[in-house]
């Protein structure tokens, strides 16, 4: 079964590059170009999978997911930015987003990250993990163990990631499967949502200096 | 006083009662302060000659460097002051009087209506003025413009007090002088007048405020709009019209659209464009080179960096050998996507070249591939670190360049 995708970003033009792009493999059932829209839309049409564009007129990404979460809480969020800006993108991700990817990848790989984000999957691009990798690895004081700290299995996971390895490639590499690998991530994308940090994004931003 | 005693002398006002002049001299003659002091009074006492001299000294003697063992406070160039200033108003105080005392005892007195208002409106003004120190004395904003909120307090209060002395002493004046419904009725008219000017005028000068500050917002708009259209006139356009010209290249117009695009966000997103003599940190030097190769070789390159620090010799060359990889891995491995990641942890930087392109035989290493023998391990192997090569056909490369850390 085709997901049924709705489209959320303000540049008319690259709504139409993506559709182009992906083709048969999704049914876009909707599009928007600012936050109000998107709401209606997505309340309305209830799809799988929302690709959000981070900036966008009318308060951003974010809160589109905070203001549709409780009228359609089984949809699920895929952000997607040009910008390289860490607060930006951790910021969508903590709103709820289940991955980020930039505006740049390919359109097959965007096709494969839409569809894992369908089946409930997190999708992490290099840069996203880099940025995960630099926040929860700087010293916090508001540390909370329960959440705030990667077990040494979700960082190799994340650097492989941060170094390029697709899923695959990284449950070669541990010798682990494409399945555990999916477990990591999601995980370490919960505890992002979760964590305490509310300096989180700052201090991804602010490369630290060791 | 000679001249090469004063210049010898100087004032203290780090220790001091009224001014520091007592106790710069006693420093100067290494006697006790209060000897100085008492003999000071009593030659105050003796006809008001001490109080002469006094004041001359105060006017002649630089402030000298504080000579204590406590560095001065930095307040807003308040001064440090050793006692409560309420002794010091005192002892200012008590020394005017005492020089108007002397004076009327000599008979030189014009009539007590006169000078004691005078005397009154000047002590007003001493308040005021002597609250500022030295190099503040050009501006009454420096008086209330002092860094904290206390002493900032404190300078208003007295800005008040010496500004309700002058006018006492001013309305005194006036009063014992029979002058004082002449002045009301002139304060009365010119009230009158400057009430209704300003009721005339107000409209139009409320106009001419809110016109000014309209000018200005606009003057600041067109400036940031002809800044902006410059910018993308010398970039986005220019990229623009070579596209259009090179279309039958698509090659050469990804990789033109990749650099704009690139140039384009950093200008936007406000990371500052490498400086000339390249930057000082292992990211953006990073960053820096994966630029330079994906111009040179239509590459795209990823850079990810967790961790960040600042570069020394080594790190330079490691920037080097990173490059070396990432143009082999741009020209050899096929695919035309590079990821670079870096990061600093645990006393050690390690740079990550990963391609997922067709991979070599590292036993059967052909003639391109010198490039990674002799710049890549050789380099890193001069600086104490290493580069390991992983690959094999079909799979890949991928190229990690690790270096210890010097601890600063």
């Amino acid at each position: 079964m085709t997901v049924r995708l709705f489209l959320v970003d303000d540049h008319q033009m690259f709504r139409a590059g993506v559709r182009a792009e992906l083709g048969g493999s999704v049914e876009v059932v909707g599009e928007a170009g600012d936050v109000d829209e998107a709401v209606t839309g997505i309340v309305s049409s209830q799809p799988d999978v929302v690709l959000l564009d981070v900036h966008l007129p009318g308060g951003g990404g974010q809160s589109v997911i905070e203001r549709v979460t409780t009228q359609a809480p089984d949809v699920r969020f895929l952000a997607l930015s040009v910008s390289d800006a860490a607060d930006d993108v951790i910021g969508v991700i903590r709103a709820g987003a289940r991955g980020y990817v930039t505006k740049t990848i390919s359109g097959p790989e965007l096709a494969a990250a839409i569809d894992r984000v369908a089946e409930g999957d997190a999708v992490f691009s290099p840069r996203l993990a880099g940025f995960v990798l630099d926040a929860f690895t700087a010293p916090s004081p508001s540390a909370d163990p329960e959440v705030d700290l990667l077990t040494s299995r979700e960082q190799e996971v994340l650097r492989l990631i941060a170094r390029g390895y697709p899923y695959k490639a990284v449950a070669r590499e541990l010798s682990i499967s494409a399945r555990t690998v999916e477990t990591h991530v999601s995980s370490v994308l919960h505890k992002l949502q979760l964590s305490n940090r509310h300096e989180l994004s700052r201090w991804a931003a602010e490369r630290r200096l060791i | 006083m000679s001249s090469a005693t004063s210049a010898r002398i100087t004032r203290r006002p780090d220790d001091r009662l009224v001014a520091g002049v007592c106790s710069g001299v006693a420093r100067a003659f290494d006697v006790d302060v209060w000897v100085v002091r008492a003999a000071a009074v009593a030659l105050a006492l003796a006809g008001g000659a001490g109080l002469i001299a006094y004041a001359a000294a105060w006017a002649l003697m630089p402030a000298g460097p504080p000579g204590g063992q406590h560095p001065p406070r930095a307040t807003g160039g308040a001064r440090d002051r050793r006692g409560p200033e309420t002794g010091e108003a005192l002892a200012i105080g008590a020394i005017v009087l005492g020089v108007v005392l002397a004076v009327r005892a000599t008979g030189l007195w014009f009539d007590d209506a006169v000078v004691w208002p005078v005397a009154l409106a000047g002590a007003g003004l001493a308040v005021i003025w002597r609250q500022a120190s030295d190099e503040q004395r050009h501006s009454l904003a420096g008086i209330v413009g002092s860094l904290d909120v206390r002493s900032r307090r404190a300078a208003l209060a007295r800005v008040v007090l010496g500004t309700a002395l002058v006018v006492g002493g001013v309305s005194a004046f006036l009063a014992a002088n029979n002058a004082f419904s002449a002045v009301r009725e002139a304060v009365l008219a010119s009230a009158g007048i400057v009430g209704g000017l300003a009721l005339i005028s107000g409209p139009w000068w409320l106009r001419l405020g809110r016109d000014l500050a309209r000018e200005r917002r606009q003057r600041i708009r067109s400036e940031e709009r002809a800044e902006l259209a410059a910018h993308l006139h010398d970039s986005v356009l220019q990229t623009l019209a070579l596209i259009q010209r090179t279309a039958d290249d698509p090659k050469a117009v990804v990789a033109m659209a990749r650099k704009q695009e690139r140039e384009l966000r950093n200008w936007l997103y406000g990371h500052k464009p490498a400086a000339t003599d390249g930057p000082a940190r292992l990211g953006p030097a990073l960053a820096a080179v994966a630029e330079e190769v994906e111009g040179l070789h239509g590459a795209r390159i990823e850079v990810v960096t967790v961790g960040d620090c600042a570069l020394d010799d080594r790190l330079v060359a490691l920037v080097a050998a990173a490059r070396e990889a990432m143009v082999n891995a741009a020209k050899w491995a096929g695919v035309g996507e590079v990821s670079v990641y870096s990061e600093v942890r645990d006393g050690e930087v390690s740079v990550f070249v990963r391609d997922w392109g067709r991979g070599f035989d590292l036993a059967t290493v052909g003639d391109g591939h010198h490039g990674l023998r002799e710049s890549v391990q050789a380099r890193m192997a001069r600086q104490g670190g290493t580069a390991d090569v992983r690959t094999a056909p079909g799979e890949g490369t991928e190229i990690v360049l690790r270096v210890p850390r010097v601890p600063r």
